[in-house]
């Protein structure tokens, strides 16, 4: 138990509880269930992107271009379909668009892994040159119309209920757990396979890594193909949530991102974080975004808490880590 | 050094031609091919007074960032906030001089509040530098996550200021800092040179300037060579700020309007010169005039695209791909370095 207290994750919760007990008491519709399946729905994008940044925090790296892949892979992926007018089962959709996500992220990793070079500056490039070839090569159009497998999906609800309040029919969405899948898959690569504590490891320190005989090159071109992956995964989800695909969507999203994954823990080259603690960083992340509409805080505000949020997230431990070596 | 004495007798001819500095050599070599390469392609406009005017116009903005970044990436560090200290500093510039000050304001009165809108705009980016600075320093944080935190604030605090609209309208006598003409030349040309030459003289000529290499090259080394690491680091960042908000100011007179999201895409454009200029991204090296050459093959590369219609998309591709191809280019190159190196040691063992 008091292991249990001590850990990042159990402050997180506890911040994440009593935001949430504030916001409902100013805001009691904070804790209808429509606003608690909402809330569980728009953690999904967030916390898919949030796990492969966790793996790159962890190993000591900073991707910003996995918001590009998402929305190359969803675009690309919703202009195919819409081509041959698609109309069997959602999951080849899925499919092709977690294959172009691999795909992109094989470049990022065959570039970080083969040259050595820094990973921010990588993506940074990446990032401009995966959104600036699809705007520049395939279509500018927002498709407004998804294809008939898409919409289905998008509709895909269980335990659905009527509010009485309103009348309006509430369900919580399939996507969620293709997220705690994604979740348990990534706390297990983690965890309990070789090359999940060679990521750890990387990120410790790089030359004792080489030492023990891992090969970095094999972990880092997993890492950022795994990001590649995921990076597929949530943008076609996030298609499917907002009902369109739109090629200037999700990309500017990645501060929100890593600013949740640091929240949970995550030390960029420390050799540190969770998966448990990114879902707790990505949720709190989501409700405190909510709670500003809810408190009825302009929009225009999100910006500024965002970056107050990663400040306030990356400072803290440090200091509570200076109070330790002083202690 | 060994390497200049193995080619001595090979090539005398060009060597004259050329500077010490393989980098720079490189730099140039590829400067020049771009040029000729737009002037080929826009045959009869691009080689012109206007042309050429023109970019001179426009590439200082970039020129200035790119100088900030430059110094914290000698230290081994990143500023990524230098467009949102730049944006939030010509903001309140700009809130001075279309709102606070009267409409009618003459003479001493309306020099009065330029001179505050400048003196305001300043004082902010040292300030936000400051933060960036101390958070990186102290607390010995990621630079790479501070600025991205502090790009985030910055912006956010303009974007809350204007709530999303633009800030336009300035007087004459500000727009001469970005539209008028001193001899012949443009006037944000004479800004980017005199903090160019200003940058010069702080790396090369100041103890601060020593020190910063040394922070780079080994910080370990430079604390027990008695360097103030988080004075320096500070005083880095607060430079890399400072620099920013005047190139903020440049910005809004050029354009006679101040956003909360101008120039987003200079980020990654600033990063691009830095490295085509042969910074080192780890820290430790670094020159002003590498940097001042690189800015000039990017705008080339950028006028030469806006004459061939090439669209904002496509450019953006074209910078992506061209920092990779960058970085992949210097990592082969001294990676043929180190191994003629290490095979000239061979040899003469």
């Amino acid at each position: 138990m008091q292991k249990l207290v001590k850990t990042h994750e159990f402050y997180v919760a506890v911040i994440l509880i009593a935001l949430s007990v504030i916001v409902g008491v100013v805001n009691p519709s904070f804790f209808s269930i429509g606003n608690l399946f909402a809330l569980l729905k728009s953690n999904v994008v967030t916390g898919i992107f949030a796990l492969g940044v966790l793996l790159v925090l962890i190993a000591g790296g900073i991707d910003i271009s996995f918001p590009a892949i998402g929305v190359v892979s969803m675009y690309m992926t919703g202009k195919f379909l819409e081509r041959i007018e698609y109309g069997g089962p959602v999951i080849l959709a899925f499919l092709i668009s977690l294959s172009i996500g691999i795909l992109l992220g094989v470049i990022n990793a065959s570039i970080i892994s083969t040259f050595k070079l820094p990973t921010l500056i990588v993506s940074l490039g990446t990032l401009s040159a995966y959104q600036g070839f699809v705007l520049t090569f395939v279509d500018t159009k927002i498709i407004n119309r998804l294809t008939e497998p898409m919409v289905n999906y998008s509709r895909m609800e269980i335990l659905r209920t009527t509010m009485e309040s309103s009348g309006q029919t509430t369900g919580l969405h399939v996507s969620i757990f293709v997220y705690l899948v994604l979740a348990l898959l990534t706390a297990w690569i983690l965890k309990y396979t070789m090359v999940g504590r060679g990521v750890y490891a990387l990120g410790g320190d790089r030359q004792a890594t080489e030492r023990a005989g891992f090969s970095i090159r094999k972990i880092e071109f997993f890492i950022y193909t795994y990001v590649g992956f995921l990076a597929g995964v949530a943008g076609i989800l996030h298609s499917a949530h907002v009902r369109n695909a739109n090629p200037f969507d999700l990309v500017g999203s990645e501060l929100n991102v890593i600013a949740a994954t640091v929240l949970g823990g995550a030390t960029i080259g420390g050799g540190r974080g969770t998966v448990v603690g990114t879902l707790l960083g990505v949720m709190l992340i989501t409700v405190m975004n909510n709670s500003l509409i809810l408190l009825g805080i302009p929009s225009y505000w999100q910006r500024f808490t965002t970056g107050m949020i990663l400040l306030i997230a990356v400072t803290v431990p440090k200091i509570n880590e200076m109070r330790r070596e002083s202690a | 050094m060994s390497d200049l004495q193995t080619n001595d007798g090979k090539r005398p001819l060009l060597q004259r031609f050329m500077t010490s500095d393989d980098n720079l050599n490189r730099l140039i070599i590829i400067s020049l091919s771009i040029f000729v390469l737009m002037a080929v392609l826009n045959s009869g406009r691009f080689v012109t007074m206007r042309n050429f005017r023109s970019m001179s116009y426009s590439f200082p903005e970039l020129g200035l960032l790119s100088l900030g970044l430059t110094l914290c990436m000698i230290t081994g560090g990143i500023d990524l906030s230098v467009v949102g200290t730049a944006n939030l500093t010509s903001i309140l510039a700009a809130k001075i001089m279309a709102e606070q000050m009267p409409a009618d304001a003459t003479g001493s009165t309306l020099w009065l509040y330029l001179a505050l809108a400048v003196v305001v705009a300043l004082t902010v980016g040292l300030a936000g530098g400051l933060v960036n600075g101390f958070l990186v320093s102290t607390f010995n944080i990621h630079p790479v996550l501070v600025t991205l935190g502090t790009w985030q604030v910055f912006s956010g605090i303009a974007i809350v200021l204007t709530e999303g609209y633009a800030v336009p309208g300035f007087p004459e006598q500000f727009l001469f800092l970005g539209n008028a003409r001193l001899l012949g030349l443009p006037v944000p040309l004479y800004v980017f040179v005199v903090f160019a030459i200003f940058v010069a003289i702080l790396l090369n000529r100041t103890q601060l300037g020593l020190s910063i290499y040394l922070i780079g090259t080994n910080i370990t080394a430079a604390r027990f060579a008695g360097v103030r690491v988080r004075s320096v680091l500070i005083r880095t960042y607060m430079s890399s700020a400072l620099l920013a908000s005047v190139a903020g100011l440049v910005m809004i007179a050029r354009t006679n309007q101040a956003k909360a999201d101008y120039g987003e895409s200079y980020i990654l454009q600033a990063v691009l010169v830095n490295l085509l200029a042969g910074v080192n991204w780890a820290g430790g090296f670094g020159r002003v005039i590498g940097v001042a050459i690189a800015v000039l093959t990017l705008q080339f590369l950028s006028s030469g695209f806006n004459m061939l219609r090439f669209n904002n998309f496509a450019r953006d591709f074209t910078w992506g791909v061209f920092l990779i191809a960058v970085m992949v280019f210097n990592y082969v190159m001294n990676e043929r370095k180190a191994r003629r190196e290490a095979n000239l040691a061979a040899d003469n063992a």
